[in-house]
Parts: structure tokens; sequence; C-alpha cells
């Protein structure tokens, strides 16, 4: 075992459009954090931030813009950028900064201010920009992808559009429970039948929204923790931040084609499993001793396919899973009690952020109507462009 | 005068009519595919490294799976926004030579309704959008997914 890092404190600005500045979002995240965990900013070694995203690519420098905000102390600063796994990769690095003994307290902090609509691409001609040319030479957008994947497990597995409007009507059944939720209210399978199709067979209330946020969470060693007083905190056992493994046979954002399996014949498991089994290997765990699970619902249909990728059942039988109750509050292994990104949509350099901030509130069991009884054991699990994704395991 | 005809992307197809190929690039070590092409080196982390030689892919595919885009994407997509919006396919096919997929726009035409996962589609040329007036404008030329068994 790698070892632990405590989860001193958790705090989230709500998502919603509050049309303000990403470093209000993150600056509100990283004060209530610092508050939860009873901890003056000044005593803060290192200060890590997940880049904002423009165009798929790096926007505002997230590290050094929160600790000037917060007022300058001197603390280390590093920023990162991962596109969708940015508040995963922060996590990892805030963590890698405790064990390796460089810091004892890390304050790690995402937010976004998001632009209207679809995501698009940074403008120019950038004929060497993957992200770019999906655009101009497809017109793929997010929701396109979520629609090939959506058809293909369809096609492949038996799932129905009834199966993830259930997605939906579970992640807003949640999300109604949850103060930091932008949507916070009951949706029904006939409302979300009746959204439009935006990327068949996916309609509007399939799909995640884009919206402002932010979140933010103070690590500390496990020494430090206990100097602290938090005898007992929550603890993140693992953060897997692996890439693909070539050849990278499915279809991602934003490619136009997959690696090709001519020359070399895929081996191991695909890019999303991939990434939970590293989690799984490096916190010693299984799926079978999850309390819970946050996942990237970026589309209904893709909340299925995490089910299978964490090994919550079995390839094909997601839907299965959904049907039976199972990933539902009270069941056997609940999936985004948080709501979701169907509730909160995604802030991006925040999203992976908050995750872990659900599993802390629920490991704690703080999380008030959404509580998942007797939580243990949580994961979470995130992709976004670029062959990023993230897994990260928190245990009490 | 018509619009001059232009590759979106230059050196991602070639031909006409039922000549039209994709082009890709493989490795002579390892024989790895590479679209959209590869030219400076090959990606397979086992592969000492070959030459880069251009290939034409496959021009017939099976549906990996199949979409549509019902609301107008963003720019840089090119479309007339004088015009109401015409949704369109995009289309993944698995090559099986190649063992890769691609993504591409179905045929004009084509809906999700005539679209089936494991169909067999073909390769053909076709235009993209276009840009300025009869006179001086670019139609910027692509590849299109189609059935196969569709008349032309
Ligand atoms: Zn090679």
């Amino acid at each position: 075992m790698t070892g632990d890092v405590a989860v001193l404190g958790a705090g989230m600005h709500p998502w919603g459009k509050w049309g303000r500045s990403f470093v209000e979002y993150g600056t509100a995240a990283a004060r209530a954090a610092l508050a939860d965990a009873g901890v003056d900013w000044r005593d803060v070694g290192s200060v890590v931030g997940a880049d904002t995203v423009r165009g798929g690519y790096p926007g505002y420098v997230a590290g050094a813009t929160f600790a000037k905000a917060l007022g300058w102390q001197g603390a280390r600063v590093t920023s990162v950028y991962a596109a969708c796994a940015s508040g995963a990769q922060a996590i990892g690095t805030a963590r890698a900064q405790i064990l390796s003994g460089l810091a004892d307290v890390v304050l790690v902090v995402g937010a976004d201010a998001a632009p209207k609509g679809f995501f698009r691409p940074a403008g120019g001609d950038r004929q060497d920009d993957p992200d770019w040319l999906r655009f101009r030479v497809l017109g793929a957008t997010n929701p396109t992808y979520f629609g090939l994947y959506a058809r293909r497990r369809m096609a492949t597995h038996g799932d129905t559009l009834a199966d993830f409007a259930r997605v939906k009507v579970k992640n807003a059944a949640s999300g109604a429970l949850n103060p930091n939720a932008r949507y916070r209210k009951a949706v029904s399978a006939e409302e979300v039948a009746a959204s439009a199709v935006v990327a068949d067979p996916l309609r509007l209330l399939d799909i995640c929204a884009t919206s402002d946020g932010g979140a933010a969470l103070v690590l500390s060693s496990m020494e430090f923790a206990r100097r602290h007083g938090a005898a007992d905190p929550v603890r993140i056992r693992a953060v897997s931040t692996v890439t693909p493994t070539y050849p990278n046979t499915v279809l991602d954002l934003p490619d136009i084609a997959t690696d090709s399996a001519a020359g070399v014949r895929p081996e191991g498991p695909a890019f999303r499993s991939s990434i939970a089994l590293a989690a799984y290997e490096e916190a010693g765990i299984g799926p079978d001793e999850l309390s819970l699970a946050e996942v990237y619902d970026l589309s209904t249909a893709l909340e299925l396919q995490w089910y299978e990728d964490l090994g919550l059942c079995a390839e094909g039988e997601a839907a299965k899973l959904l049907r039976d109750g199972a990933t539902a509050p009270g069941g056997r292994i609940p999936v985004n009690a948080s709501g979701g990104l169907a509730s909160f949509g995604e802030a991006v350099p925040a999203q992976a952020i908050a995750q872990v901030c659900e599993l802390t509130w629920q490991l704690r069991g703080t999380a008030g109507a959404r509580q998942v009884a007797g939580a243990r054991v949580g994961i979470t699990a995130n992709q976004g462009l670029f062959g990023h994704g993230s897994s990260v395991v928190a245990v009490r | 005068m018509a619009r001059t005809r232009t590759p979106v992307v230059a050196d991602w197809f070639t031909g006409e009519g039922a000549d039209f190929r994709l082009l890709g690039t493989r490795c002579s070590a390892c024989s790895s595919v590479f679209f959209p092409r590869e030219d400076g080196w090959c990606r397979n982390p086992g592969c000492a490294g070959g030459d880069l030689a251009e290939v034409p892919l496959s021009p017939r595919g099976r549906v990996w799976s199949y979409t549509d885009a019902r609301y107008r994407p963003p720019e840089p997509y090119v479309s007339d926004r004088e015009l109401p919006w015409q949704p369109y396919t995009l289309i993944a096919v698995e090559l099986a030579a190649e063992r890769l997929v691609v993504l591409g726009q179905g045929a004009p035409g084509v809906r999700v309704d005539d679209l089936a996962v494991g169909m067999e589609v073909e390769v053909l040329p076709g235009v993209l959008g276009e840009d300025g007036d009869e006179e001086t404008g670019t139609a910027w030329t692509t590849w299109h997914w189609r059935p196969t068994g569709v008349a032309a």
C-alpha cells in the first residue's frame, strides 16, 4: 500500500449559472474547506489548482490565482490541466507532495465559469489540433460521442431509452436533496422523453449541462491529522490517473478515429476499466467492498457504462443493475448519491474534486438527506478529453 | 465559374467517384495503420519505428455506431447561418483490415432510421460546406459514409 492521506476539509461553492468569475467560486470553496478543516490558510504549505478549460485547453491559471486571492503567504504552488480529470490530477499532485514529505497540508482547488452551450474549440485555423479538427471536419460536438456510445450500448447490450431515462430520474431525485446541486428538482421519465433529441438517441435531459461551480479539499499527512486532532479522518487511499494503452480501440474524445489494432493486438482491459483497475490495485480493495460510487455521467448512458467499467456488474448488465435498484439510494451500491453531473452540470476543473467532496461527506456520515447508510468505502470515476481519466478511492 | 473545390484537410483522402479513398499511413515495421495519418513516427510503444508509407484505407466497413447532429455545431464548423439547420448523421465505421474505427458524416439524405450497428457502409466523396459566393468561394470537400446497396 502506498499510504493514506487525510481529508481534513471539503468545501464547495454551489453549482449554477451565477455569471461571476471562477476566482470567486474557487475562493469561496477554498474558504469553506479551510473552515471545515479548522486550518488557517497561512498554515497551508502547498496549493494545487486545477486550471479552467477554454476551447479544450487550459484557460486561466488556477494555483497562483487562488493563492493570490486568499492572500499570498508563500506556499508552494502548482497548477495542473487534464481536461475533465484536472481536479483529480490536482488531488494526485497534492497526495504525492504529502506522501513524499514535501508538504504537510495542501489545499486543492478547482473552479470554473462555464461558457454557454456546446463546448467549442479554440479559435483560429488549428489544423494541428485534434479538438479543432473534429469540429471543423465533422461538426462532432461532445454529445456526438455520447450519442455514439449510447447507440452502441443499445445495439450490443439491449439498453433502452427507458433505461437511460431511469438514470436521469434517479440522479435528479438525489440532486433534489443536495444544496450544492444546480438542478434541485425531481424529473420524470415522461419529462426526459419529452425533451428534444440532441444527438440521437440522446435527449437534452440525457446530457449534462455546463455549469459554474467551485470545489476544494484540504489534504494532509496522517501524522498532521493526528496532531491536528482528527483521529479518524476520511482517507484517500488511491488516485488513479493512468493513460490508455496502445492500441486504444474505443473511439475517444476528441478523436476522429481509434488506434489500429492491425499491428498490435489489444491486451488487458479497455481504457475506462483500466482507470478503475489501477485505483483498486493501489487501494488494495475490490468492487465488492464499495459502499458508494460517484461516476462521470456526462450522459445517462455513460453512467451505465461506468457500472461495468468499475466492475459493479458484468459487461452488458448495467441496465439490469439499474432496473433492480442496486444503484439507487438504499440499494447495494448507490451511484451518484450527490445527484451526479445530471444534477450539477459540469464545471470541468471542479468536478472531480466535487466527487471527492461527496465521498468525504458520505464517509463522515454527514450527507444529510442523501446519506448512504454505513458508508465506509467510496470510489469516483471520471474521463475527459485527450486520454485523461481518473479514479479516487476514499475510505473511513 | 464555380466554387473552388478544396479538401477540408489536405492529404486525408484522394480520388473521385468509385476510386475515392481515405488515406492513412502504415508502419513498415509493425503494420500499425494511422488515421488521421501519422507522418512523423509510429505510435506503437513496442515498435522500434519503421517507415510510414501512405496507404488507402478500405472503402467499406461496418457501422460501429451512429448518431446525428440535431443542432448546429459551433464554429469552426462551416454552415450557412441564414438557412434553417438541417440535421446530418455521424457514423463510426469499423474497418476490418485496418482494425480501426473511423468517424465520418453520413451522406446527404442518410437518416438515423436508415442505419443499424453492423450494417455495411462505403466511403464516398462529399461536400462539407461552402464559403463565399459562386464565383470566388470555396466548396470544402470531405468523406461521407453511406449504406451499401443504396443507389447513387
Ligand atoms: Zn510501428
